[in-house]
């Protein structure tokens, strides 16, 4: 008896300590940026200070030169525009797809459905090369404009594939009810499957959003002016002047940019593994 | 009420066209058409393209795009730097990617059981995943400073190092190898461990019960019952994470971009600054294309899984 309760409680402090390591494994760079964003320059810069204390008062100087005397807020709302941009193509191309994937197309549909998602895993680093001279050659060099039109190579897939299952998953009797009642199966996808699948169109919105705020390779390679850079660019570039690192405003910069989001995405975080593994769990 | 008069209005409003909005065949394919046309247009030209720059001897800011064969190919391929970056290449894809399998087996394990406050940890344990790579590592970036590196403050708190004994993280070779290799892992460990505690979840309880009356130790359940059934969603995590790290340049170009001595130079960030800092997009492109047999076996494996699935 007295065994099994200190095996059982060895279980129990052996798994706190696994979960527990993990867990500062994978959040201690975002305590770290937190704590970098209010400590004074010279108190990060004196060698023999503590680091995980604050040795001199905290400050918000940090915070304050990140939004007054850098560009900070134009990258987020350049973020934030080219975000939207996408969301909207993204949505407008790939609600009626993963639709008619779900219901309409039958066998070959899912091989295209597959096709499809696999366009997700081509790797903006296998492209970027012929695509800035695209970009060049359309005029789009340094215009946001090159990354609302690129970004959806990457989130269409996704979406598409995502939203397939979405469909596949209503009931058919709606659409057929509807049909009956005289609207025809496309009005019965706008009227009736549309306004009940505001969950997986979340999801998607979402997600589009995330892909947006974390990409770098094509923000990197079509964007050289400063006004026009993305947060996950302007941050680690221009927040490095030479060999100067602003070590406040840089963990600042990239904790505000950071945290909010994955707080909100994690509330999606389910349907989005459901859309990874589709046909690999049973 | 409502449904009958719309049931006499709609067929006249539509039957012109009406066809069109019922047949299925008909209707499928025009609803597929715009999405397929866009990924086509952004995904499949620039891969041709691709293809072609590849053998072509295409820079930036000349217009000629003549055909040169396997030139690039061979002015590339023999160079040390090129060499090594293939060698690097895949010491970072497969040692990050057999850390991170075995880790988010323990850590799913670890999850599968409810605790309180299980929504907090997920939430943090996500987080690398969910922000933006670029800013993670920047934070890492200064986890791992050469003078105010806290881990090297710590050390030596606790007696581990002497000061003047600091190890250079992303300085000296091996430790920027295994230091970009930590980031990724990092990086990719939390889509790992949620796939995988997906499929967990997924195994009916009677098999566990039945297991457990047999009398199975935790060892042979677990490897024996559990990582069988869960062997396709293993492969497709590790398919993920293989195509993410062979193809990153993110965290290297943040941590080292390639350095100390290309050290830990990868195809893709070798392609980027050949290709786009150098401004030889003949030659970048010639790089890059060395990432597309990889690509080519991922997508058979992934479509034979698919299949597989839906026959049984």
């Amino acid at each position: 008896m007295a065994a099994g309760t200190g095996r059982r409680w060895g279980l129990r402090v052996g798994h706190f300590g696994v979960v527990g390591l993990f867990t500062l494994f994978t959040a201690f760079p975002f305590y770290w940026m937190l704590v970098t964003t209010f400590k004074r320059t010279s108190d990060l810069l004196k060698r023999g200070n503590n680091p995980f204390v604050y040795n001199e008062a905290p400050t918000l100087e940090n915070l304050r030169v990140l939004f007054q005397e850098t560009l900070y807020v134009r990258w987020l709302v350049n973020t934030a525009l080219v975000g939207v941009a996408v969301v909207v193509i993204t949505l407008i191309l790939a609600i009626p797809a993963g639709y008619a994937l779900a219901r309409l197309t039958g066998r070959w549909g899912e091989q295209l459905g597959i096709g499809i998602f696999l366009t997700y895993l081509v790797p903006p680093t296998l492209l970027f090369i012929p695509m800035s001279r695209v970009i060049g050659d359309l005029g789009l060099q340094d215009s946001l404009w090159s990354l609302v039109l690129v970004y959806p190579s990457f989130t269409i897939p996704f979406c598409t594939w995502l939203l397939m299952g979405f469909f596949k998953a209503i009931p058919r009797d709606l659409e057929e009810a509807a049909m009956i009642d005289g609207l025809s199966r496309f009005g019965a996808f706008v009227k009736v499957v549309i306004p009940i699948s505001v969950a997986g169109v979340l999801t998607v919105v979402i997600f589009s959003f995330t892909l947006v705020m974390q990409e770098f390779v094509y923000a990197l390679t079509f964007i050289s002016s400063v006004r026009q850079m993305t947060v996950s660019v302007g941050v680690p570039t221009f927040l490095v002047h030479g060999d100067v690192y602003f070590w406040g405003s840089l963990m600042a910069g990239s904790f505000i940019a950071s945290v909010p989001i994955a707080i909100l995405y994690n509330f999606f975080v389910d349907r989005f593994i459901a859309g990874f593994t589709v046909g690999a769990i049973k | 009420m409502a449904t009958l008069e719309r049931d006499l209005r709609a067929p006249a409003a539509g039957r012109r066209f009406g066809f069109v909005l019922d047949r299925p065949e008909w209707l499928g394919p025009l609803m597929i058409a715009p999405a397929v046309l866009y990924i086509v247009a952004i995904v499949g030209l620039p891969f041709l393209l691709a293809l072609y720059y590849s053998v072509s001897d295409i820079s930036m800011g000349r217009r000629t795009l003549g055909f040169v064969g396997l030139k690039n190919f061979i002015s590339v391929i023999p160079t040390s730097k090129f060499q090594t970056s293939l060698q690097n290449t895949f010491v970072f894809a497969i040692v990050s990617q057999v850390l991170v399998i075995i880790l988010a087996n323990i850590l799913a394990l670890a999850l599968l059981k409810e605790f309180r406050g299980k929504w907090v940890v997920r939430l943090l344990l996500l987080l690398p995943w969910v922000a933006p790579i670029s800013l993670g590592t920047i934070g890492w970036l200064w986890i791992l400073d050469s003078i105010y590196s806290v881990i090297n403050w710590t050390l030596e708190a606790f007696g581990l190092i002497t000061a003047d004994g600091w190890p250079m993280y992303l300085g000296k070779p091996y430790l920027a190898m295994g230091s970009v290799i930590t980031v990724h892992v990092w990086r990719l460990l939390p889509l790992a461990t949620v796939i995988i505690l997906a499929g967990l979840t997924s195994i009916p309880k009677d098999i566990h019960d039945a297991a457990q009356v047999d009398g199975a130790s935790f060892w042979r359940h677990h490897f024996q019952i559990t990582v069988p059934l869960i062997r396709p969603i293993l492969l497709v995590a590790l398919l993920f994470g293989l195509v993410f790290a062979f193809t990153d340049m993110v965290v290297i170009f943040v941590l080292t971009r390639g350095g100390p001595y290309d050290t830990t130079q990868v195809l893709a960030s070798l392609a980027f600054f050949t290709g786009i800092q150098g401004g030889d997009l003949a030659e970048g492109a010639a790089i890059a294309i060395f990432l597309f047999p990889l690509l080519l076996a991922v997508a058979f494996v992934f479509l034979r899984i698919a299949r597989r699935s839906e026959v049984t």
